[in-house]
Parts: C-alpha cells; sequence; structure tokens
C-alpha cells in the first residue's frame, strides 16, 4: 500500500514516545547497567558484521603462516625451544621462591597468594569509537569471560571488559578517559591511581604530593587494591615528573607497558574471587553491582572515577 | 521470501555497519562519515512508509551496541533525524542534491550534537573540533551516496516508484 501523504499524528506520537524510551534506557543503562541482555541480543545481529570486518586480517594471518618456508619454520621453531629452555630454568627458580613466599606467608599467617587462571583472547580487528579506547575480542560468556575481567598482554596490564556478550567482549583500555587502576610503585611500594588520559600513550597519576619518592623510570604494577586486577603485574613506567610547587600535587605521568595498539594476542585473567566457571553466564551478571559498590576505583564511569581521590593517598 | 527492497536494504544497512566498524589508519578515522546514518537517510527518503521512527530507533541501538556507548544515545539521535526526514521526504525528494547535501548536513550535525551531548552529560566528552569532521564528510559523500543508492535500488529493487 502506498499512501501519498504519509504525515500524521502516528510518526510524532511514535517519536515523543521513543524520545521518553531513549532518555529512560540511557538513565538505567549509565546508572544501572542492568541492560546486559538487551546489548547481548543486539550484538548477536552485529556478530556477522565483526567475523566480515576481521576476516581478511584473519586470512592474512593465515595465509602468512600458510605459505612461510619449512626454513623459516624451523628457525622460528629452535628460536622457540631455545626461548622456552631459558624461560624453564628461570621459572625453576621461581618456582622455589614461590614456595618459599607461601611457606613463609603461612608463618605469618597472611592471606595465601593463589594462582590465576589464564585464557588467550584475540582482538578482532575493529575499529569501535575514535574518541574511546575500546578493544573487542573473541572471547564471551560462552568462554566465562565476565564483566569487570582484568585483560593483559606479554608487557602489562592492558584493561578490563567492560561489556560482556556470548561470543564477544568489549573491553576498555587503561588509557581510556574513564579507566582509573590501583597501581603501586615497584621501588617505594607507594600507591596510587592510575588514570587514563584519552592519549594512548600515557597515563596520569594524581594526588600525589611534593614530597613523595618518585623518580622517572619508575616502574608502576597493579596494587591489588579495589581486587579487580590481580596484584603485582607492571602497568607502566613513569616517563615525567612536573613539580610546581604552585600546585597541590605534583603532575606525574607514566606510559603504558602493554603494547596497547599492536598485541593482536590478549589474556584474559580470572582472579581468585572469580574462580574460572565454564559456561554460566549468571554469575558474571551479578558481580559487577557487587564491585561497584565495594571497590568504585575501577568502575569505568567518570563519576565514580572522581572518587578513589582520597584511596589514592 | 525477503522483497528484494528488503534485501537491498538489509544489505546496504550490513555494508553500512561494516564501514562503521571496518580499522582505518589513524589519521582517517576522524574523518570517517556516520555511514548508517546516511543510509538510513536515503531509505528514509526512498521507502517513507517502511523506514519510520521506529527502525531508525533500532538502528540507532544496533549502533550503540557497536559503539559501546550508552543504550539509546545514537538511538535518539537518529531517531529524531529520520523523523524529520520521514516528515519531509516530499520535499527532499525534489530538491537538488547540493540542496539534499546541505540539509543532510544539518541533519548529521543534530545527532552529532545529541551524542555529543550524552557523552557531556555521563563526562567523557572528545575534546576536539575534529569531533564534527564526520558531519562535514557525510554531507560531502551524500551525492554519491544518493546517486549509487539510488542505482543500486533500481536496478535490484521490484518497485522504483522514484
Amino acid at each position: 500500500m502506498q499512501t501519498l501523504f504519509l504525515r500524521g499524528p502516528s510518526a510524532t506520537l511514535r517519536m515523543i514516545i521513543f524520545v521518553i524510551i531513549s532518555l529512560a534506557l540511557m538513565t538505567v543503562d549509565h546508572r544501572w547497567k542492568h541492560l546486559d541482555a538487551v546489548r547481548n541480543t543486539l550484538s548477536y545481529l552485529l556478530y556477522p558484521v565483526e567475523y566480515v570486518v576481521d576476516l581478511p586480517i584473519r586470512l592474512y594471518y593465515w595465509s602468512e603462516e600458510v605459505m612461510s618456508s619449512q626454513q623459516n619454520l624451523l628457525d622460528e621453531n629452535r628460536q622457540l625451544r631455545d626461548m622456552q629452555l631459558q624461560s624453564r630454568v628461570q621459572l625453576q627458580k621461581l618456582d622455589i621462591l614461590e614456595k618459599e613466599n607461601e611457606r613463609l606467608r603461612k608463618l605469618l599467617s597472611a592471606t595465601p597468594k593463589t594462582t590465576e587462571d589464564h585464557l588467550i583472547a584475540e582482538i578482532i580487528s575493529v575499529d569501535v569509537d575514535p574518541y574511546r579506547h575500546f578493544i573487542v575480542l573473541n572471547k564471551g560468556t560462552n568462554d566465562g569471560a565476565y564483566r569487570g575481567q582484568p585483560i593483559i598482554d606479554a608487557h602489562g596490564v592492558m584493561g578490563q571488559i567492560v561489556y560482556v556478550n556470548a561470543m564477544t567482549s568489549t573491553a576498555m583500555l587503561i588509557t581510556d578517559v574513564s579507566h582509573a587502576i590501583p597501581v603501586q610503585i615497584d621501588r617505594t611500594g607507594l600507591r596510587s591511581v592510575a588514570f587514563g588520559t584519552g592519549q594512548t600513550d600515557y597515563l596520569d597519576l594524581r594526588h600525589i604530593p611534593h614530597n613523595a619518592d618518585l623518580r622517572v623510570g619508575d616502574k608502576l604494577i597493579s596494587s591489588g587494591l579495589g581486587e579487580r586486577f590481580p596484584r603485582n603485574y607492571p602497568v607502566a613506567v613513569i616517563t615525567k615528573i612536573d613539580r610546581d610547587t604552585g600546585e597541590t600535587f605534583i603532575d606525574v605521568r607514566a606510559e603504558p607497558l602493554a603494547q596497547l595498539d599492536t598485541s593482536r594476542e590478549v589474556l584474559l585473567v580470572w582472579t581468585q574471587n572469580h574462580e574460572k566457571a565454564m559456561p554460566e553466564p549468571e554469575q558474571p551478571a551479578e558481580t559487577p553491582d557487587k564491585d561497584a559498590i565495594e571497590k568504585p576505583v575501577e568502575e569505568p564511569d567518570k563519576e565514580d572515577v572522581e572518587e578513589p581521590a582520597d584511596a589514592a593517598e | 521470501m525477503l522483497p528484494n527492497n528488503l534485501k537491498v536494504a538489509l544489505l546496504s544497512l550490513f555494508v553500512a555497519f561494516m564501514l562503521t566498524i571496518i580499522p582505518l589508519p589513524g589519521w582517517v578515522v576522524e574523518f570517517r562519515p556516520d555511514w548508517v546514518t546516511l543510509v538510513l537517510i536515503y531509505w528514509a527518503m526512498a521507502l517513507p512508509e517502511r523506514t519510520g521512527v521506529t527502525i531508525g530507533w533500532l538502528v540507532g541501538l544496533m549502533l550503540d551496541v557497536s559503539h559501546g556507548a550508552i543504550l539509546g544515545q545514537h538511538a535518539l539521535g537518529l531517531m529524531l533525524v529520520i523523523y524529520i526526514v520521514h516528515i519531509q521526504h516530499q520535499r527532499l525528494r525534489v530538491a537538488s542534491l547540493v540542496q539534499q547535501a546541505i540539509v543532510i548536513f544539518f541533519l548529521l550535525l543534530l545527532k552529532q550534537l545529541i551524542v555529543l551531548w550524552v557523552s557531556g552529560i555521563v563526562g567523557h566528552a572528545p575534546d576536539t573540533w575534529l569531533y564534527f569532521m564526520p558531519t562535514i564528510t557525510g554531507a560531502m559523500l551524500w551525492p554519491w551516496i544518493y546517486i549509487i543508492m539510488r542505482d543500486v535500488r533500481r536496478k535490484f529493487g521490484y518497485r522504483a516508484h522514484y
């Protein structure tokens, strides 16, 4: 049926209704984050698009593997074997140290440090939003990923998962403007919070007093406060300290150690409060709210991020 | 079986979403036009009885999911744009391509502004004028998008009433 005049009250009325629904939806999504199911359903529709976009890149990597000559593979194999031997030797030492550490902790009746579970995820090559630092990963609730899960690469902490779908998940990098991670200076143990700046190459350490013992080149490791990120993973290296006596705090910049824009593979980490539960979407879905109350530090919202100011000292 | 027009419309949206997320080198990322909005504006002009505010809102919601934005942010913007196109489609159709491009510029600007306002309220508004580049590139690309879409629709759509 084709009508000549389509304008009428119905379109305007629907428009007004949708405006109200949109406002309600935005409020609910921003305040309570209960809309994972909606997001999840819609992401099924988007999955083929992401798959198709990522396909050429995947084909490129695949063809690179297929086309590489036997000699190359043999060389690489030998190299990797050497590297594995070296790391195994180092691991032996570490193993003993870990055992000793555990024994000493037991003597002190300190909380035992448990090991974490890992899973390798691949970054799907899609651009999300040029003004946010998001990446899309090829693991979702089907693999036990949960919202708030830390992700790391071979060099350091990369970020955390913010939306998790069945087959994919979206992660926020530590450099996003609304991200913050509790850190500790490796050398002195001074605790702080590293805020994302929206720039890929540096984080901001805020609320550091003038008399703090800091040097350029100091390594920042995750402090484990806030209980979202596991402890003692490298995060960044201090690159610039600006001590302006007119300001209350000093201006400290740190460069992330993780290769945020070049890594193709990342590790999902299951921390001790999240046992690696295979397909059980209920469990991860309920945790973020509890987390939000107890540890607002890494909640990916600006308002929440503002708060941990006093926790930083 | 889906009617041809619907197939073409779905395919064009699929391609538009692909173009939205396809990785680009860093310096062009900010110039990437809002493909989905442009394509949907075309369909709201060509098939207004099929492409109304409901479709606009739902597609906007998909855009929210693909951008990792707050649900409703792009949906609100796209829905309002489609609403304006919907009620003005007869006037838009007879306008010249340049006039259309000017209108499209303001429509895209409206959507960018709505998205910007919501981002600002939530607290992560981009602080660069480059944010408005997609509006300009989108308006400049409009004549080509329009012609390509029209030819595709005429070739594959069984109903060519315009």
